[in-house]
């Protein structure tokens, strides 16, 4: 769809200034791309490469081995069952098998008759919650067949309203003060960092004493 | 600077003591030691991922033996490896298996089949059977990645090769992993497919079937295919396999030389051989009948005849300096030798020269010290590049280069009028208006007062100075654009040479072996082994039994003196003045005004079409002898099929004429010339026939210190003896454009429009312009401009582009997109241009 909008494209030129080099920012431009649009269009994916200094390739390298950048729209409910280890001896496989029949689409897909995108995730860190699900990256859990069914019930009657879009994962954009800035010095330039002369200091004092 | 030798790391194989250099890979130790561990992502001219896990050995370094992979690991003292141990079989042979899950098997159609390091390997090392009968991964079979590279993603074992090519080696992470998981795939960004100069290389370094190259698709299987190492005719002189079966050269191979191509090719010569078996070969001689003006097929004896009568009575009528002799830079060394003996010992003339009026001085040449590509790539030395961009005319140096930018401490300072594609990697880029190129080198070497010399920053110069003075520097030499004229590179080399005496110089001059055949006497004044007529013509003359008496003709002048009427005879080896030689007009007018114009030539070029005796030549992977690059290293050509119909080889071409003209080359193979150019030039004598085809880097010639009771030889060519040539400054007005006439690989020369896989990569060059310029200039849509100069005016496609600084406009020869010739005049030191948009009439 579209590329970085005016605003976006200042914001994003601000986080690659806080990199010694453009292309360290790719990963938190592409949040911004995901923010924009809900989802990592292939033209926002060519505007990163203009902006961090890469090529088209090698961000859908790093934005395809991430599983929650998406590169097609999703619905505006994104719906995550987990399979982790304690969700799957608690019955996650019902559950994920019960979803599809009742979206009636396989994993991965969108249902054409209301706005929810299934998937099937590993571990989200909710174990004492499983078998549990995500809409939205919001917890739900633990949850059977009918609380299941109540949950999707929800989302297509529209009755979680409340819940943020998906695309905007990180909810607090940090600024971080210019004093505390690496700049645009590389890495290599600098002196050895602050632990490694400690730790000569220390040394050399053993030796001493 | 002393080298302080570190002493070798000791370490245990397989139970043998052996030794190796402190930070080298243990895969690389075990390899030189003869002990082969198998693998698949590793190479050694890449950065090691340790993506395969098939190169895992037992290592034991005193905390007990450990699986390790050994691409990963460099030699520790006292380290003791098995290679072969159970543990480290069973690793290799489970790693296979991993490897096979999801390959497809599918080796019966596959084109690596025979070839392929999966297969072989799983042969010597796998467990024969597989366990996992569940449903392998799919993938859309082949699907282009480029026009020429096909990739199926099925047969991919991820190895990160072909990724890491294009980003580390060309420059162009185009191609990368894709997905995760079981699901990673190698692929390109949607419509934006693997353009690369260079792509040809990930199909030679996939170790499986995943990508292969269009023209070799189900051509051939690997054990019906006979191969000989060769040289590509390229500047560089890139080593290459040549892959032929049922006398039909089917593919080339990059081989690693360590000197010279480190197993690279560019795809322009990789893929190049398409042109030997081209329906557009000329297979016989022609003769142009009198009376209707159509070319005849004719037998060789009457060709020959008609050819040494029109050499011989030229010389009767109007004495041997009416005969001249263009071209041959694309000959073996031996052809250009027995060229050089045949026109200068019996012929007579002077009027010889291999460059094609957009080369340099060829005294100048000769006489700097010449560097190789590995003092260019040496670490710690600053490189200067004076020339067009590397990577549209020399591939491989321009590979060879980015590498030692990026990994060898090498400075590189530019002084170019474009911006290259080593630009963002130069310490310094000098951005020379064409015509300020010598201006500039002397502001470089002199402290400058004020804010610019020229439009360069005089901060920038001094950077220059100081670099040079701390750096050993290599000094790349070519022509920045047919627009400008050469003397101003001459005379910038010479100021160079003079202000940095241990410098050395790399001539970079296209057109295959053109710097080879200044070696072996192919220009007006030279004669063999880089001596000039002056000092070497008794020499020679005791040899041969005559030397020309004094310097002829070049090749602006032959044709000159041809439209002045004064060449009555005039042979192009290979060459095709009407489309390569700067000054179109003159060329026309020359080649017109001869009675008789020969033409030996591989194909029917433009040049061709107009000459009245046509012989046919031998080309590459038809001939046998040595090829001289622009290091001045030989290296072995070889042959591998037979010429189309009854083409013959160059020096036996010149041998017939010889015969017919009542003398005797005493040559009857190529070794013969090559043996006797060895005996008679001291720069050739270190170079024996054998080691020749025994060595892979070839051998650097250069003349051995003469021994005791060896006879005077000729005195070299000595650079103090040559003047600076005045390059004249032409003042700056702001109101033109100055024109760069530069190059592009796939443009409209012999050999890429006689590859269908490489001509339709083709484009029509634009006139390129600074954005602003661009801008200012209100071009309409189309683009459309006629770009005016003295000599004439063109029509052209303006295109924005960032490379071209402001005032400057450049336009690539030989493309379909306007010929930039038309704008020059013979002697000019700059183009002017006047560049206005078309009006829509």
């Amino acid at each position: 769809m579209a590329r970085l909008s005016e605003a976006n494209v200042r914001l994003a030129l601000e986080i690659i200034g806080r990199y010694p080099r453009p292309r360290s920012a790719l990963i938190p431009v592409l949040h911004i791309a995901q923010a924009q649009d809900g989802y990592v269009s292939s033209d926002a994916m060519r505007h990163v490469a203009e902006l961090v200094g890469t090529t088209p390739s090698e961000v859908l390298s790093t934005c395809s081995f991430y599983e929650m950048f998406k590169r097609s729209r999703p619905g505006a409910y994104q719906l995550n069952i987990c399979r982790g280890i304690s969700c799957f001896l608690r019955g996650a496989d019902d559950l994920i098998e019960r979803a599809t029949e009742r979206l009636g689409i396989p994993l991965g897909g969108t249902a054409p008759h209301c706005p929810v995108s299934l998937e099937a995730v590993e571990c989200v860190a909710a174990c004492t919650e499983a078998p549990c699900a995500q809409v939205n990256y919001r917890y739900f859990g633990p949850l059977g067949a009918s609380e299941l069914d109540e949950l999707i019930d929800g989302l297509e009657a529209g009755r979680l309203a409340e819940l943020p879009p998906h695309g905007v994962l990180s909810t607090v954009l940090q600024s971080p003060s210019p004093d505390r800035l690496a700049g645009p010095s590389m890495p290599e330039d600098s002196g050895p960092p602050a632990w490694w002369e400690r730790r000569q200091e220390r040394e050399t004092g053993k030796e001493a004493g | 600077m002393t080298v302080v030798e570190s002493p070798a790391v000791r370490l245990t194989v397989d139970g043998r003591a052996i030794t190796a250099a402190p930070g080298q890979l243990l895969i690389a130790a075990c390899e030189q030691a003869g002990v082969y561990i198998p693998h698949f992502c590793y190479h050694p001219r890449m950065r090691s991922v340790g993506m395969c896990r098939m190169c895992l050995v037992e290592v034991d370094t005193g905390r007990g033996p450990a699986l390790q992979p050994s691409c990963m690991l460099p030699v520790s003292e006292g380290m003791v490896v098995e290679t072969a141990s159970d543990a480290a079989a069973r690793a290799q042979d489970g790693v296979l298996e991993f490897l096979l899950l999801n390959h497809p098997l599918d080796c019966p159609v596959c084109d690596k089949g025979g070839e392929c390091p999966l297969q072989d390997q799983t042969m010597a090392y796998g467990p024969g059977e597989s366990r996992f009968t569940e449903e392998k991964r799919h993938f859309a079979k082949p699907i282009p990645i480029s026009d020429l590279i096909l990739l199926d993603r099925e047969r991919c074992i991820l190895c990160d090769r072909c990724t890491r090519f294009a980003d580390e080696v060309a420059g162009e992470p185009l191609i990368g992993f894709q997905d995760r998981g079981s699901h990673t795939q190698v692929n390109t960004f949607p419509e934006a497919p693997f353009d690369s100069y260079f792509s040809g290389n990930t199909v030679q370094i996939c170790p499986v079937g995943a990508l292969t190259a269009r023209p070799y698709r189900f051509k051939a299987r690997p054990w019906d295919i006979s191969e000989t190492i060769s040289t590509y005719p390229n500047a560089m002189g890139d080593r290459v396999s040549v892959h032929a079966s049922r006398n039909q050269i089917l593919r080339l191979q990059g081989v690693d030389s360590e000197a010279v191509n480190h197993g690279w090719l560019s795809d322009r010569d990789r893929f190049s051989f398409e042109a030997v078996h081209s329906p557009n070969r000329l297979r016989e001689p022609m003769l142009r009948d009198e009376s209707s003006g159509e070319m005849q097929a004719v037998s060789w004896s009457s060709a020959l005849s008609l050819a040494a009568a029109a050499i011989r009575e030229a010389v009767d009528a109007h004495g041997a300096s009416s005969v001249a002799i263009l071209g041959g830079a694309g000959l073996c060394a031996e052809d250009q030798y027995a060229w050089v003996k045949l026109v200068k010992g019996i012929v007579g003339t002077d009027n010889v020269d291999a460059r094609m009026g957009d080369g340099l001085w060829a005294d100048l040449l000769c006489a700097l010290p010449r560097a190789s590509v590995a003092d260019a790539c040496h670490p710690g030395g600053a490189v200067l590049l004076i020339s067009g961009d590397l990577r549209e005319e020399f591939g491989t140096l321009y590979l060879r280069l980015r590498h030692a930018l990026l990994n060898d401490d090498v400075a590189l300072v530019e002084l170019t009028p474009l911006e290259t594609s080593l630009s963002s990697l130069a310490s310094v880029s000098l951005r020379a208006r064409p015509g300020d190129t010598a201006l500039l080198t002397e502001a470089m070497l002199s402290p400058q007062r004020g804010e610019s010399v020229a439009g360069v920053p005089t901060k920038a110069l001094a950077a220059v100075a100081s670099m040079l003075k701390r750096r050993p520097l290599t000094v790349l030499l070519g022509r920045t654009s047919l627009a400008e004229s050469p003397a101003a590179v001459e005379r910038a080399a010479i100021l160079l040479a003079r202000k940095f005496p241990q410098a050395r110089f790399l001539p970079l001059l296209r057109r295959g072996g053109t710097v080879g055949a200044l070696d072996v006497g192919m220009a007006p004044g030279l004669l063999p082994g880089r001596v000039t007529l002056a000092s070497a013509s008794d020499w020679y003359r005791s040899a041969w039994g005559a030397a020309p008496e004094a310097r002829g003709l070049g090749t602006e002048e032959v044709l000159q003196a041809a439209a002045a009427g004064k060449i009555k005879t005039l042979v192009l080896l290979g060459a095709d003045p009407v489309v390569d030689f700067p000054y179109s007009r003159l060329a026309s007018e020359g080649l017109s005004a001869v009675s008789t114009l020969i033409s030996v030539d591989l194909f029917n070029t433009a040049s061709v079409r107009r000459a009245d005796i046509v012989l046919p030549a031998a080309g590459f992977g038809e001939r046998e002898g040595t090829h001289v690059n622009v290091e001045g290293r030989a290296t072995a050509v070889t042959a591998q099929v037979t010429p189309p119909g009854v083409a013959r080889r160059d020096w036996q071409i010149a041998a017939e004429l010889a015969r017919l003209l009542g003398g005797d080359l005493g040559i009857s193979s190529p070794r013969d010339a090559w043996e006797e150019l060895a005996r008679l030039s001291p720069l050739h004598s270190g170079a024996s026939w054998e080691a020749l085809r025994t060595d892979l880097d070839g051998v650097l010639l250069q003349a051995p210190p003469p021994a005791d009771g060896e006879p005077l030889r000729p005195e070299a060519l000595r650079l103090a003896d040559l003047e600076p040539p005045e390059a004249a400054v032409v003042p700056f007005d702001g109101y033109s454009f100055r024109l760069v006439a530069d190059r592009t690989v796939y443009d409209g020369g012999t050999v890429v429009g006689n590859c269908p896989s490489l001509a339709a990569k083709a484009r029509p060059g634009r006139l390129r312009l600074n954005v602003a310029d661009y801008e200012r200039l209100g071009v309409g849509g189309d683009g459309a401009v006629v770009v005016t100069s003295s000599a004439g005016s063109l029509v052209a496609t303006a295109k924005p582009d960032d490379r071209v600084p402001p005032a400057v406009a450049a336009l690539a020869q030989n493309t379909a997109g306007g010929d930039p010739r038309l704008l020059l005049s013979p002697g000019d030191a700059v183009c002017e241009v006047r560049i206005e948009a078309a009006s829509l009439t």
